[in-house]
């Protein structure tokens, strides 16, 4: 029988420390919705999502309701659209009346985000590759909350940088079209290397073509738990502090497996993956930076960090497999920017620079996550961010990404404000030193040598 | 056998047990295991009880607590079973 203070340890977790179980997402195939005309592909999709996720959002919220813990998020990720629009999108413009269909869709469905407006383009574009990418843009913009992302590379196939270089210019080209809100468009898009099938988390949530007709993949959560666990272990050895990670993480991991089963359960879909992402909000207490510096660190980006990042990361995952059989998606710790109070007064504070972040992406999970640049900012610069970020997970064969705003008319010493679990950000440096000549080279970077394993 | 774990937390006033047992017995709710503990006259409590043949909808029986809590002036919580029994055994 339960003891009471296993029972007041959890409760406190959920009351205290926001815990929550940040995801539940249903992946949906949308093959069977290919077809020659765009607007029956339209209604294919409208069908198709409505009769699978029909009861996801009210399904979240008995569980949530009956287990006392809060589901943040009810998503979707479907398949990349670049392929169920192949045969019918003409031009962008088709491609953004099917993005337009798929937050209609959400909306109705009452779901939180969206995600799979996104082309898979590691070796090379198709004409419908490079249609869908033209189109992010404007369907951004025209739409709320659809998530676009675009794997330009991987350890298999190396770096597509023709599609790198569009990148750059997409993602300027999204900021312009939403200026007058928070350049938000970029907020959605996120541009990735060896990005994974089965993500439940967005920006870069898909639906891979590895995947089954329907999944339920979540995404924990609980940096608030992990902070609230390392106070209490100040001046102890590394031994201790792993310890207490991973255990932490062992009863976070335990309840998202139990809503995923749950889940799968009541919704007759399969369970697929659990994540095990220490993903951030911006409520104070909540913060991946506020782990850091409890390990010792004074700011989130001193001396140290990628250490204690890099410690952190692997105990996380050590806790979370033991807990959960199928573990997937991007599974780290999460650094975005504005999405951390805690990153952002280290950034604020000048302790936290872009370049100490891509150190940190080495380490973690993900990359330059939710950062504000200066507007003028050039495309090619941005480019090259996307190249180096793309680089480091090719050699290092994992997932990185990049999500990065050039907020029209703004510079370093303003901020936005984006709202909800978006949160604020600061504006910070980039390094303006061109790289102009080495991204207008076209073709790709070639696979490692190490991605030879037959 | 459908087991929930009820907590109370609250400042400690008469009648918390008494109010809320009141209402699980007229709604055929089964008491398996009470424990309690008052730490700073902040009163934590947890009852574990069975809710198989509970005569009202799980929703109703959350909506009654928390009116309940309103009522006598503490926090009660209703979960099932699984998530403390999921997070803390293997």
């Amino acid at each position: 029988m339960l003891n009471i203070s296993e029972v007041f340890e959890t409760t406190n977790m959920i009351e205290h420390d926001n815990l929550d179980v940040r995801t539940v997402t249903m992946g949906i195939s949308l093959f069977d919705c290919i077809s020659t005309d765009v607007d029956k592909t339209c209604r294919l999709i409208e069908a198709k999502l409505l009769k699978y996720a029909g009861n996801l959002a009210r399904t979240c919220d008995q569980m949530s309701a009956e287990f006392g813990i809060p589901i943040v998020n009810k998503r979707i990720s479907v398949t990349p659209i670049s392929v169920v629009g192949a045969s019918c999108c003409k031009s962008p413009e088709d491609y953004v009346k099917i993005c337009m269909t798929l937050d209609r869709v959400r909306e109705k469905l009452g779901l939180s985000f969206l995600g799979g407006f996104s082309a898979i383009v590691s070796k090379g574009m198709t004409a419908s590759d490079r249609m869908l990418i033209e189109a992010i843009p404007e369907a951004l913009a025209k739409t709320d909350l659809v998530c676009a992302s675009v794997n330009v590379g991987s350890t298999k196939t190396g770096i597509n940088m023709d599609a790198v270089k569009l990148m750059g210019e997409t993602i300027k080209k999204a900021a312009e079209a939403t200026k007058d809100n928070n350049c938000m468009a970029c907020a959605k898009l996120v541009v990735l290397c060896n990005a994974p099938d089965d993500n439940p988390f967005m920006a870069g949530a898909f639906l891979g073509i590895t995947q089954p007709d329907a999944v339920i993949n979540v995404g924990v959560s609980g940096p608030g738990v992990v902070k609230a666990a390392l106070d209490k272990c100040h001046g102890e050895d590394f031994q201790v502090l792993c310890d207490t990670i991973k255990k932490t993480a062992f009863k976070i991991t335990r309840v998202g497996q139990m809503i995923a089963q749950e889940a799968a359960k009541r919704l007759n879909v399969p369970f697929g993956i659990i994540d095990l992402s220490l993903a951030p909000t911006p409520a104070i207490g909540d913060s991946v930076a506020d782990i850091i510096e409890a390990m010792g660190i004074e700011k989130c980006g001193a001396p140290g960090t990628t250490a204690a990042l890099a410690l952190l990361n692997d105990q996380v995952k050590k806790g979370g497999v033991m807990a959960s059989s199928y573990v997937g998606g991007l599974s780290g710790a999460f650094i975005p920017v504005s999405e951390d109070a805690g990153m952002i007064a280290a950034a604020e504070c000048g302790a936290l620079t872009i370049e100490k972040l891509e150190a940190m992406t080495c380490v973690c999970s993900v990359g330059l996550d939710m950062i504000a640049i200066p507007g003028d900012t050039t495309a090619a610069t941005i480019s090259g961010i996307i190249a180096d970020e793309a680089a480091i997970g090719m050699i290092n064969q994992k997932t990185t990404a990049v999500r990065i705003m050039p907020v029209v008319g703004k510079t370093v010493g303003d901020s936005i404000e984006l709202g909800g679990l978006l949160g604020r950000a600061p504006i910070m440096k980039v390094n303006n030193y061109s790289c102009e000549e080495f991204i207008s080279r076209s073709g790709s970077i070639p696979a490692p040598i190490h991605s030879f394993k037959n | 056998m459908e087991k929930t774990v009820i907590t109370i937390v609250g400042k400690d006033t008469t009648g918390i047990i008494a109010k809320s047992s009141t209402w699980l017995y007229q709604h055929n709710v089964n008491i398996l295991d009470i424990a309690q503990t008052i730490v700073g006259g902040i009163f934590n409590m947890m009852m574990i009880v069975d809710t198989a043949n509970m005569t009202v909808t799980y929703e109703e029986f959350s909506k009654s607590m928390k009116s309940l809590a309103e009522e006598i002036g503490v926090d009660i919580r209703c979960q099932k079973e699984q998530i403390f029994d999921m997070m803390h055994r293997i």
